[in-house]
């Protein structure tokens, strides 16, 4: 069913905040990955308001659907909507990055509640989740497994390795976000090494492909949908977004894949973002 | 006794390790429902694949992609799954080092690794099929226990054990088929806990793997030259059993290590580092690979050519014994 227009309203407030919560806590944490944090922000909070089956109280949970962000350097963000979701208490994002926090850049999986898989290092993300949805099935549990990556980590030989495996055992309980912001730290991913075309190289691979605008509700709401429909093959859904997304100094640009903000910036960031969502939203 | 160290292989003293895991893995299927194993276009080498012909449906074969094996294996312990993962030594400590590390180590996962061709065990096949640097490299790693079964009977002890044993494990065995050195597997195995083979007080020779059966040789020789050898096989290089090491430096204070790996980083520098850490001074040798690539050939000829053989053994004790080793009246004292 699609979206209506009253849960993309909800979905839009609450990008809204933790698009805000991500720029507070790079303030307070000294620096973070804030660009890629804020490119995959809307994918994260449709899952995570609306179609993940999860139960923050029980994080440990069997049956609960898994969240795994290969992409493991948007930490900041994912840990953004956990706090928000209740894992645990959202205060304790004052102290990310801080001498033994439980929050450092790359969420830590037997430190962060929620955290499905500690990550970080790019390439592990896919093949963890192709366990984890072979382990569904072996378990006869329904729970369905997700995973995000990022578009420069699809240079690593590992997700192909893994992506092949998706295929050949055809997981129609897997589903792949590429977060397709077209950056990676050193600049333009085409640029750098060619990775289009993506949909075509997953399609070659066993898998449904996708491609839509990664900060469109009904968009994203929709792709869910379908690959949960999906019977056969993983789906792979490339989310077309734009790295630093709402925070106009920091759009398009690679240094902002990683950075720090003095309260000059926090507060132009935070202005910015403000008049995003007060135009969207009306 | 946990129910699954109950295994039972018939004329288990005349088989490689690998069949002896092969077999007991599959036994130990029954057992646990929740084992799942698996291997990367290495079911028949590593011998996992007996596991898959009684359980296919819990038997993955990946294809030649021990990265993500092993990421897919972190995966299946996620799902509360125990995987058994089987590749040759090298793949499993060097090239997918960092999923052993990262995916599971780091996880504190409850991935079981039985590596085998370790060493120079599979010596025809040149370095790029060696592998005397994962002991080294596996016992880096925060986490995780390592196990170096002396024979095939304890390999089945061993593997049986890890089954039990919290947290990531990594075994090491080799190729072909090596004598063994235990005529039964009941003689009380524990992981951590060295097994001494023979009792000495001339010297000690602390050995893993193969290196116990050329320790036991090499003290029979000893022993008629009028040489009391104490053998230790240290099957467990991490966590170390720190007490037997400290007991045989005071009781013998000569060690030599005996190992089928890179003479730095394995079990040799695992005793050293007890042994510096005591306090106490002995007289210490570390036999195995030199440091060096091996050259190739058959393994036996390859023991005998870097000197960790009974004759190498022998020559190293002989040369220990020619050193003056003071006499310590004030043992307990000491730092």
């Amino acid at each position: 069913m699609p979206l209506t227009q009253e849960e993309i309203k909800g979905l839009t407030k609450k990008a809204w905040e933790i698009r805000k919560a991500i720029v507070e806590t790079t303030f307070t944490c000294g620096g973070s990955h804030i660009g890629g944090s804020l490119s995959q922000t809307d994918v994260l909070v449709a899952l995570y308001y609306k179609y993940l089956t999860i139960d923050p109280a029980r994080p440990d949970w069997e049956d609960r659907d898994r969240f795994i962000l290969s992409k493991g350097h948007g930490g900041i963000g994912w840990a953004s909507v956990l706090g928000d979701k209740g894992y645990f208490d959202k205060a304790l994002l004052k102290n990310f990055n801080k001498t033994g926090s439980p929050f450092g850049m790359h969420l830590d999986s037997l430190k962060v509640k929620g955290c499905d898989a500690s990550t970080g290092s790019l390439g592990h993300g896919l093949a963890i989740a192709v366990g984890l949805a072979v382990g569904a099935r072996l378990t006869k549990r329904n729970f369905r497994t997700y995973v995000m990556m990022g578009d420069g980590e699809l240079c690593e030989g590992t997700v192909w390795e893994a992506a092949i495996l998706a295929g050949h055992h055809k997981l129609d309980n897997l589903t792949a976000f590429i977060d397709r912001n077209n950056l990676m730290i050193d600049g333009l991913t085409e640029q750098i090494t060619t990775l289009e075309p993506i949909d075509a190289k997953f399609k070659a691979f066993g898998w449904e492909t996708l491609t839509i605008d990664g900060h469109d509700f009904a968009a994203i709401g929709e792709a869910v949908e379908k690959a949960r429909a999906s019977k056969g093959k993983p789906f792979v859904i490339i989310c077309r977004t734009v790295k630093g997304k709402c925070v106009d100094l920091m759009e398009g640009q690679a240094q902002w894949h990683y950075g720090g903000l003095n309260s000059d910036l926090r507060d132009q960031a935070l202005t910015c973002i403000d008049k995003y969502y007060a135009e969207l939203l009306g | 006794m946990a129910e699954g160290m109950t295994w039972s292989v018939t004329d288990g003293d005349k088989l490689t390790q690998a069949e002896v895991y092969g077999e007991v893995l599959s036994q130990l299927g029954d057992t646990y429902p929740d084992l799942v194993a698996l291997t990367a276009d290495l079911a028949s080498s590593t011998k996992i694949g007996r596991f898959g012909k009684k359980y296919p449906q819990r038997f993955i074969n990946v294809g030649i992609a021990e990265n993500s094996m092993f990421g897919m294996a972190a995966g299946l312990a996620l799902a509360g799954l125990r995987p058994v993962v089987s590749t040759f030594a090298a793949f499993a400590s060097l090239r997918s080092a960092e999923q052993v590390r990262t995916d599971i180590c780091y996880q504190n996962l409850n991935v079981k690794i039985i590596s085998t061709h370790a060493g120079i065990s599979f010596g025809q096949a040149g370095s790029t099929h060696h592998c005397t640097e994962d002991i080294a490299v596996m016992r880096s790693f925060a986490n995780m226990t390592v196990i170096v079964p002396a024979d095939g009977l304890e390999t089945g002890n061993a593997v049986a054990a890890a089954m039990e044993w919290p947290g990531p494990v990594y075994i090491r065995i080799g190729r072909g088929f090596e004598p063994p050195v235990n005529k039964t597997k009941d003689y009380g195995y524990e992981i951590g806990k060295a097994i001494t083979m023979r009792d000495g007080h001339d010297v000690t020779i602390i050995a893993c793997g193969v290196g116990v059966l050329q320790a036991v040789r090499a003290a029979e020789v000893l022993d008629r030259q009028g040489l009391s050898a104490r053998v230790i096989n240290m099957h467990t290089i991490k966590p170390i059993d720190r007490e037997v090491i400290i007991q045989a430096v005071k009781d013998t204070r000569r060690i030599i290590t005996v190992e089928d790996h890179n003479i730095m980083g394995g079990l040799g520098s695992a005793v050293a580092e007890v042994i510096v850490e005591s306090g106490k001074a002995c007289a210490f040798r570390k036999l195995g690979v030199p440091d060096c690539y091996s050259i190739v050939g058959y393994p036996e000829d390859l023991y005998h050519f870097y000197k960790f053989d009974a004759d190498g053994i022998v020559g190293t004790v002989s040369e220990l014994m020619r050193l003056e080793i003071e006499e310590d009246e004030d043992w307990e004292d000491e730092a």
